[in-house]
């Protein structure tokens, strides 16, 4: 039959929580593409895996949305793919439905409305699991003849789960799907189904219940997020130690090999001092990265998260902000690009770009790399309070201060443009659910990949510009200054002092400050490259944070911690925020008032610890 | 605490908004704030149709904003605007 030869194509729709991505891992493992569908900033996942007869199937895994009128381009889109509108996106062979066993009086009415698309389609009825345990009884014939398509029963976080799925794709496809009568009444139709196949002991897990008695409560809830929050900050400085001095290890012996290997010249400074050093200074922060997002993952994995923009929401309101920037402000916290794509779940235009505009502020993980080379040179290891370290105390006030300015920043833009409109919340809060290993696993290795993949590019090229710019031209004979001096890199460092010499810069950091456009991280590594070539034995690439702390007043190192709490120089967000706003005026004015503040802050800063030191 | 205006039009009807913690009431209807209320369609596309049965779960730590509110299976965080336009019938 030529039908077992050609691809099948499927998608999955479905609510939001209702299992449908981690049904979408399970099935695909790591054999998935994620890149944005054409002309809009909605995230495209594709996958592909084999049927039982070895048939290849391609899965889109569509956006979660509650209902085909959208309300927000998520939605659209999966509306819109659905019905075959989006160029270059066929229609789908078969729609899988995928509701949570343990949600249906909301899920099935979804799937109601999507049988009008008169697609072939597929019910997984997912957690039936957790639906087991809770005393759910569902009769799977009587729901399959009440919806009139097949339905397979699956539990996405379990190996194996899937099989009864995977076998029915292999089957012949059900026909298209039939609907009841335009005008009907899809919540009596749920309510009739519901009767007819489902027992329910109690509408609500009792375990969700006494949960959100302690999550919610006025007082312990927030008490238990700030405490959540803070070991979260210092989870990422102290559990990253050792794996970051691992890292400094091998990178210092690749130096030392390559270097005994090659003999003196350009191509050895290009390896050892412009390749190694500057590619070395930014992946030892990965381990950090990766325990910040394994957090973001698992909270978010859990439910808990929605909890929190629950609790933040009136607080955020105050600010212009809603509830719902909780998340994409907590991603900011690992970079802002994804942070400010994942502002597509606000609806509310102006709320969106409130929270567009200050997602900046949130110290993302890029400018961990300068904290740390700071903290570590300027703010001594000792313990606190006999219980917290003083360089974690010190960065968590570094990003408490970029909370407190996105607020203030946020309050005003409120003020600047009063509106009538009406902003909603509507925000569901799911079940509690134990994070699934193999979800974060893969979640990890996303982020890994797409942290290295920016190191080997951008970064690896801009390392090798600022490389040569602080090579050439090499100084005349019988020079005696270090040889940065007489670079380009070193005479536009100087030319731009004049600015940043009343906020306390010295012209190593003007340098660095150039190359730190593309990427904060840089910033770091261009600052490696700098005093490697600057001093008169070329072996200091590793041995930064001593030279710092030798070379650098307690001021200016200040200055410069507090210049990043800003740091408005990072194309990647500018582009981020020109994609999600389609506007150059709100890029300019994103720029702007960054560059302000940061500058207004290092000033400040400058001037009161020169003034007490 | 302010009751909507709309509900005095209704027998027995009040606001969500008025609804006493943890009390079990049923919708009676939701109700437009302009022509083509998006908010109040998502509403009822999220179950606050008439006769379902709602209670308020649990209330946002700052002036009691956002309400949580249990609709079938479902708990949606309503903000005191969202919740107003429905409106429901405590029951004994």
């Amino acid at each position: 039959m030529s039908a077992s030869t050609a691809t099948l194509r499927i998608a999955l729709v479905g609510n939001p929580n209702c299992g449908k991505t981690a049904l979408f891992n399970r099935l695909t493992g790591s054999r998935q593409k994620v890149a944005n569908y054409a002309g809009v900033t909605v995230e495209r996942k594709e996958g592909r895996f084999a049927d039982g007869n070895g048939r290849v199937v391609q899965v889109l895994d569509l956006p979660g949305t509650y209902s085909l009128a959208a309300t927000s381009p998520d939605e659209a889109i999966t509306r819109d793919v659905c019905l075959g509108r989006v160029a270059g996106e066929p229609k789908p062979d078969l729609l899988v439905c995928v509701v949570d066993a343990t949600n249906l009086r909301l899920h099935l009415r979804f799937v109601l409305e999507v049988q009008r698309l008169g697609l072939p389609m597929l019910l997984a009825l997912n957690c039936t699991d957790l639906a087991e345990k809770r005393g759910i009884r569902i009769d799977h014939d009587r729901l399959q003849a009440g919806l009139g398509i097949p339905v397979v029963e699956t539990v996405a976080v379990r190996s194996g789960g899937t099989q009864a799925l995977v076998r029915r794709l292999g089957q012949t496809l059900p026909p298209a799907s039939k609907a009841l009568p335009e005008g009907a009444d899809l919540h009596a139709a749920v309510n009739h189904l519901l009767a007819d196949a489902v027992q329910m002991p109690r509408r609500t897990a009792e375990i969700d219940d006494r949960i959100d008695r302690v999550l919610l409560h006025p007082v312990w809830g927030l008490a238990i997020l700030a405490v959540v929050m803070f070991l979260m900050f210092q989870a990422v400085f102290s559990w990253a130690e050792p794996l970051m001095g691992g890292i400094e290890t091998l990178v210092g012996w690749a130096g030392q090999g390559v270097g005994a290997l090659l003999p003196e010249g350009v191509l050895k400074s290009l390896l050892v001092d412009g390749i190694l050093a500057g590619i070395g200074g930014v992946v030892v922060f990965l381990p950090q990265i990766l325990i910040l997002f394994l957090f973001i993952l698992a909270l978010e994995e859990s439910g808990y998260l929605p909890r929190a923009a629950f609790l933040l929401d009136r607080f955020m309101v105050g600010a212009g902000l809603t509830g719902r920037s909780f998340i994409p402000l907590l991603s900011s916290f690992a970079c802002a690009v994804p942070g400010i794509m994942a502002t597509r779940s606000i609806q509310d235009p102006r709320e969106r770009l409130a929270t567009i505009l200050v997602a900046p502020l949130m110290t993302c993980s890029a400018r961990l790399p300068i904290y740390a080379l700071l903290i570590a040179a300027f703010i001594p290891s000792r313990t606190v309070w006999g219980l917290f370290n003083l360089q974690g105390l010190v960065l968590f006030a570094l990003y408490v201060a970029g909370i407190v300015s996105a607020l203030a920043v946020a309050s005003v833009m409120k003020w600047w443009r009063r509106s009538k409109l009406e902003h909603a919340l509507l925000l569901e809060l799911p079940s509690y659910r134990l994070p699934n290993l193999n979800d974060l696993a893969l979640g990890l290795w996303e982020r890994a990949m797409i942290f290295l993949r920016r190191v080997g590019g951008i970064i690896l090229a801009l390392t090798v510009i600022l490389w040569a710019l602080s090579s050439f031209p090499t100084p005349p004979e019988g020079a005696t200054g270090p040889a940065i001096d007489y670079s380009f890199a070193g005479r536009l460092g100087h030319a731009l002092q004049w600015l940043f010499a009343p906020i306390g810069f010295n012209w190593q950091i003007c340098i660095a400050l150039i190359p730190g456009l593309a990427a904060r991280e840089v910033a770091v590594s261009a600052l490696a490259t700098v005093y490697a070539l600057s001093a008169t034995d070329d072996a200091a690439a590793d041995l930064l944070a001593p030279i710092v702390s030798a070379q650098w007043s307690l001021p200016t190192a200040l200055s410069l911690l507090a210049w990043y709490v800003f740091a408005p120089q990072c194309i990647s967000t500018l582009a981020a925020i020109r994609r999600e706003t389609l506007s150059w005026r709100i890029v300019a004015i994103a720029a702007g008032y960054l560059f302000a503040l940061a500058y207004l802050a290092s000033f400040l800063t400058y001037r009161l610890a020169l003034a007490f030191a | 605490m302010t009751i909507a205006k709309d509900s005095s039009s209704l027998p027995d009807g009040r606001s969500l908004l008025t609804l006493p913690r943890l009390k079990e009431a049923r919708v009676l209807s939701v109700t437009d704030h302009r022509a083509g209320d998006v908010i109040a369609r998502r509403l009822r596309e999220l179950g606050f149709v008439p006769g379902e049965l709602v209670r308020v779960v649990a209330q946002g730590p700052l002036g009691g904003d956002p309400l949580l509110v249990q609709v079938g299976f479902t708990r949606f965080a309503l903000r005191r605007a969202e919740a107003e336009r429905v409106q429901v019938e405590p029951l004994p």
